[in-house]
């Protein structure tokens, strides 16, 4: 696999690789001591144009377990903030000659022109609004781990579906595996087109509906940093689309919550459900980083 | 005196109605007459045995970057490219650097036009000062200096009263208005059409919508004031039904559509090339269809290029960054052949048409003809030699085409401008 840029173009079996390769992973990250040397003497440099936590340090710390050296920089600081060309900031990079570039850009698509030009891998850490490919893989990795396939299940993903390239990434992997995926939010945030995106996919602007019968329940950030405008009215948006544990009763009984994170707190889903007993969203945290440890693996191993 | 006899051609001229062998001959600059085996003493003779002989094709909307935007593209390298695809007369917008939206710099396009460039070019001037969409430009002075047309290209005049204010003041002055219609509200942010291909690439749509809206605001404004309004690179499959429709209640409109809107989709767009990026956007086959069936059934009155050259440095950044528009002087007559006459959609002598007689009459351009006396633009084109596009030998100063490598049958030729060769395939 020479660069992961996204989920539409991975065929399945690499999927299937990625996830059973960071099962192994998963009992290093209780171990005392955590660190393997499968990469050592290689190189990471993890290059941030937009904020990040959590993918920016599971990234760093999934390098390090590995044994490799990882290099953390963020744009502001950096060359970019003097003008120079996307192209040439990563050219100069590439020419210190890490092992892979793991990258993440406000631009929709930055990673895919760039890697036209650059011989070096490129890792997509999230593209704009368009893939955010590691985030499926642990939420699959996440899923898989209390249930034994993903054919069959129904999975509802509910929020600011436009502007989410977490949901894009999830819509095409969960299609690839015969998943049936709702996804569900206000009309200016739920373009008809994405039902066309992938097989499989469905859309609704009732929550209820989404919700019904489904067996994972992934909700999104309202990404207001990448709104141009006012999707909907002030203030109504908890109302009709923040998922509450009433809302959960309708789901199957065993039925899990997930979320990428950052969550909001009373906006898209309610505190109560945030420290439910069937929320997964540090299992994702964690497995984030296992996931990212067999993806660095199969790139530069 | 200098004299150039083009022999055994097939001479299409859709203003006469002729469309058979014939030789031309032409004496000075000037058409002196086509018919068949002619002898002109002392003539260069060009044998166009096999090619199509045709009055000069008029591109009616390309950008020539020059005064301002040297770098990018300029009048000289404009019009090299314009000859290498066969046209022999161009006009251009006003975007330029400082707007064309006064005499002065109408008359220093002109002006440079005269110096360096091979082929006629026609300056197009802004409707407002600094094409800001709020006060008109010195449009009456501009006529007198040369503009064919107005337009604020690109930056489409928002604001109705504004365009109604435009539209009566062109039609005093004889003067087509040509829009580029886009409601910039409902396309803020846009960077391709508004479809599946935009969603699934995370790139924020421009909708049909868009362009919908301002031709029907355009056919009702020009109903109002009597305006000739001419539809630039129409894209949308509604906006060519309102095409056609005022054109059924005889009102002045007319409209343009570029090769690229009848040759690709947004299903064409490879992903994050910037060199898919343009506006309009590539739409959806829905509206490919309609433009190809406003062509067939004669909505469309011309095929131009909106020729948009962009220095590489601009065209390779991420794509939301990247500026619109692409290079399309030297593909027009391979598109159209392969996509319009090839499949029998249209006979040759429509594509002449759409080429010459067309664009003359939206801008009342004495040119489009081999009627004797007329000047002696002629352009030669074949619709069998295999070729294929390389846009790093294009006489553009721009390389921003996204059917670099296409392979097509059938090209240009020769361009002859003013009675002399100015390009001939090499």
């Amino acid at each position: 696999m020479p660069s992961l840029l996204g989920i539409e173009e991975l065929p399945r079996p690499e999927i299937e690789a990625i996830l059973a390769r960071a099962k192994d992973f998963q009992p290093l990250q209780n171990q005392p001591h955590k660190k393997l040397d499968t990469l050592r003497g290689k190189m990471i440099v993890n290059l941030f144009f937009e904020p990040s936590t959590r993918t920016r340090t599971s990234f760093e710390i999934a390098a390090k377990r590995l044994g490799a050296d990882a290099v953390s920089i963020t744009a502001s600081g950096s060359s970019v903030s003097k003008g120079e060309s996307l192209v040439d900031t990563l050219n100069t990079l590439a020419a210190m000659r890490p092992n892979a570039i793991v990258m993440r850009h406000a631009a929709s698509g930055a990673p895919h022109f760039l890697s036209r030009y650059l011989e070096t891998p490129i890792i997509n850490a999230g593209d704009g609004t368009h893939e955010h490919p590691t985030q499926a893989l642990l939420d699959a990795r996440t899923i898989l781990d209390r249930t034994e396939a993903l054919e069959g299940l129904r999975v509802a993903i509910i929020g600011d579906i436009a502007h989410s390239r977490v949901a894009r990434s999830n819509v095409h992997l969960l299609s690839k595996f015969g998943v049936d995926i709702v996804l569900c939010g206000p009309a200016s945030l739920l373009p008809p087109e994405l039902a066309h995106i992938a097989p499989g996919v469905t859309l609704t602007h009732d929550i209820r509906e989404a919700i019904r019968e489904a067996d994972v329940i992934m909700m999104l950030r309202v990404q207001l940093e990448r709104q141009h405008e006012s999707p909907f009215p002030a203030g109504e948006y908890f109302r009709f689309y923040g998922l509450t544990l009433e809302h959960l009763a309708l789901a199957k009984p065993e039925a899990i919550v997930m979320h990428p994170g950052p969550i909001n707190r009373g906006r898209e889903l309610s505190s109560e459900v945030a420290d439910f007993q069937r929320s997964v969203i540090l299992n994702q945290v964690e497995n984030g980083i296992a996931v990212r440890m067999a993806v660095l693996e199969r790139i530069i191993g | 005196m200098a004299r150039l006899l083009i022999k055994n051609g097939r001479v299409i001229d859709p203003a006469s109605g002729h469309d058979g062998i014939a030789d031309v001959a032409i004496e000075d600059g000037r058409i002196l007459s086509f018919g068949p085996s002619l002898s002109l003493p002392g003539a260069d003779v060009f044998d166009a045995g096999g090619m199509i002989v045709a009055p000069g094709f008029i591109d009616m909307h390309v950008h020539l970057r020059e005064p301002g935007i040297e770098y990018a593209e300029t009048i000289e390298t404009g019009a090299r490219a314009a000859a290498a695809g066969g046209f022999t007369s161009i006009c251009c917008m006003p975007n330029t650097l400082p707007v064309n939206d006064n005499a002065t710099v109408t008359s220093y396009i002109v002006e440079r036009a005269r110096k360096s460039a091979v082929v006629n070019v026609y300056p197009i001037g802004a409707i407002t000062k600094g094409s800001a969409g709020e006060e008109l430009a010195s449009i009456g002075s501009m006529k007198a200096a040369g503009i064919v047309g107005i337009s604020d290209d690109g930056r489409p005049v928002m604001n109705a009263r504004v365009m109604r204010r435009a539209m009566e003041f062109a039609e005093s002055f004889g003067l087509p208005v040509i829009d580029h219609c886009e409601d910039l509200n409902l396309s803020a942010g846009g960077d391709m059409h508004e479809g599946v291909p935009s969603t699934r690439f995370g790139l924020r749509g421009i909708p049909s919508s868009s362009e919908d809206v301002m031709v029907a605001r355009d056919i009702i404004l020009a109903e109002q004031t009597g305006a000739r309004f001419h539809v630039a690179h129409l894209s949308a499959r509604h906006s060519v039904r309102m095409v056609a429709y005022a054109k059924s209640k005889g009102l002045p409109v007319t409209c343009e559509v570029t090769p690229h809107h009848f040759a690709l989709t947004d299903e064409d767009i490879k992903a994050y090339d910037s060199n898919y990026k343009m506006k309009p956007p590539l739409r959806a086959h829905l509206d490919v269809d309609a433009v190809i069936e406003g062509i067939v059934s004669g909505s469309v009155d011309a095929i131009a290029t909106d020729h948009a050259p962009h220095a590489g440095s601009e065209k390779m950044q991420e794509f939301e960054k990247c500026p619109f528009g692409i290079t399309g002087l030297e593909t027009a007559i391979g598109l159209s052949l392969e996509k319009l006459v090839h499949p029998g959609l249209i006979t040759l002598a429509k594509m002449v048409a759409l080429f010459t007689t067309g664009p003359a009459r939206v801008l009342h351009l004495d040119k489009g003809t081999l009627a004797p006396g007329a000047s002696a633009d002629v352009t030669i084109f074949d619709t069998s030699t295999e070729w294929t596009y390389d846009v790093n030998k294009s006489q553009s100063k721009s390389k921003n085409s996204p059917f670099h490598n296409r392979k097509f049958r059938g090209g240009p030729i020769a361009a002859v401008a003013g009675g002399t060769v100015v390009w001939r395939r090499g």
